[in-house]
């Protein structure tokens, strides 16, 4: 744990230092360039808000509403039926759809069942081996204004599902169901 | 596609509200939502001025074009169309590390770059190309090797070791990855078939 706390204190202040003697050394105005494309992440993050506004509402509407736990509930008992916990089952679903309430899912399970629980294990390996993709679709699209996505979604919705099933597998072999 | 996504999850949502009795809540989530939305771009602002302020020397100074260079054989192979030395190649292998070393918010920015680049390449069009779709894939399946935010909370709730989720989480990221790469080309190579493209 101490290699890899050391590891992720260090890392951003030495890529900086890097970025920067780099620069000085290839005589790039540096600082001139830094304001330039600091510009730039100004243009792009206002360009981004209507695109997470609307995403968003539309997912807490439906969080709110309760039909995600409806969603869910469906589902449970065919997931049940070839093994996953349901518990871990909500976790899952709003992976893809919600970063911040899947983190806040995750802070849940593990507080609840304990960090080394079979399921505070397995909530954390699924938090970390699957992104929001519709959260990362959103914004990279919408800031570049790509309207039509083609297959991107579903491939991203398949890709998570395959995590969630080797989340669930690696899990059981590592540390027993 | 999304459009079809977005309006069923707000229509059936009011609609499930109306039966479920959550009008309430509802009405709550509508500016929660806008609000929570709000307050992500503008937490975005400070890391994206940063960090495409950092990039900028990074590719004035010829620094992200000879990180390209030594990752190009690998990349080379999953973005086919992208040019050796189009700047759209420092920028995704740029994005790829960051994201690799956790750095979820230098990712963003560097993402949103190579994906503007990746336009480029396509004439500008409004549809996205095979290689926006093989990147975001690649984005979306998590690339991580330490997921910091994962290791901090079970640190916070007394793991007797919060780290030994880091190689069953590599393992399972290496799985979704590949997984994604896969299903990827097998969209693309089946409507390559078709000739719909």
């Amino acid at each position: 744990m101490g290699v890899i706390s050391t590891v992720s204190l260090w890392i951003i202040p030495l890529i900086i230092g890097i970025i920067l003697i780099h620069g000085t050394w290839k005589q790039v105005p540096t600082y001139e360039s830094f304001v330039e494309g600091g510009k730039e992440g100004i243009k792009i993050a206002v360009s981004i808000i209507p695109f997470l506004v609307g995403m968003l509402v539309a997912i807490s509407i439906f969080r709110a509403s309760g039909a995600l736990d409806f969603f869910v509930g469906l589902l449970r008992p065919a997931l049940e039926w070839i093994g996953v916990p349901a518990e871990i089952v909500p976790l899952a679903v709003i992976r893809p759809i919600s970063g911040t309430a899947a983190l806040g899912m995750t802070s849940d399970l593990i507080a609840t069942y304990g960090p080394d629980s079979f399921l505070g294990r397995l909530a954390s390996v699924l938090q970390g081996s699957t992104d929001t993709t519709l959260y990362i679709l959103t914004v990279y699209f919408g800031a570049v204004g790509i309207k039509k996505m083609g297959d991107a979604l579903k491939i991203g919705l398949m890709a998570d599902f395959v995590g969630i099933v080797a989340s669930i597998l690696i899990v059981s072999y590592f540390f027993g169901n | 596609m999304i459009n079809l996504i977005w309006v069923f999850m707000a229509v059936f949502g009011i609609i499930f509200a109306m039966f479920n009795g959550t009008m309430e809540e509802v009405n709550k989530a509508v500016f929660q939502g806008a609000e929570e939305a709000v307050t992500l771009c503008i937490g975005l602002i400070s890391v994206l001025v940063f960090w495409l302020g950092m990039m900028r020397i990074a590719q004035n100074s010829g620094l992200l074009n000879s990180l390209a260079k030594l990752f190009r054989p690998i990349v080379q192979r999953l973005f086919p169309e992208v040019p050796a030395e189009h700047p759209a190649m420092g920028l995704i292998l740029s994005n790829m590390m960051a994201n690799m070393f956790g750095l979820g918010n230098a990712a963003t920015p560097l993402g949103i770059k190579a994906m503007e680049q990746l336009k480029a390449l396509n004439g500008g069009k409004e549809y996205a190309s095979r290689s926006m779709i093989t990147f975001l894939v690649i984005n979306t399946s998590s690339l991580t090797i330490v997921p910091t935010t994962v290791l901090a909370i079970r640190m916070n709730y007394d793991s007797a070791s919060p780290a030994e989720i880091v190689l069953p989480t590599l393992i399972a990221t290496f799985c979704s990855t590949t997984g994604g790469i896969l299903i990827d080309r097998y969209f693309y190579y089946r409507k390559h078939r078709n000739g719909v493209k």
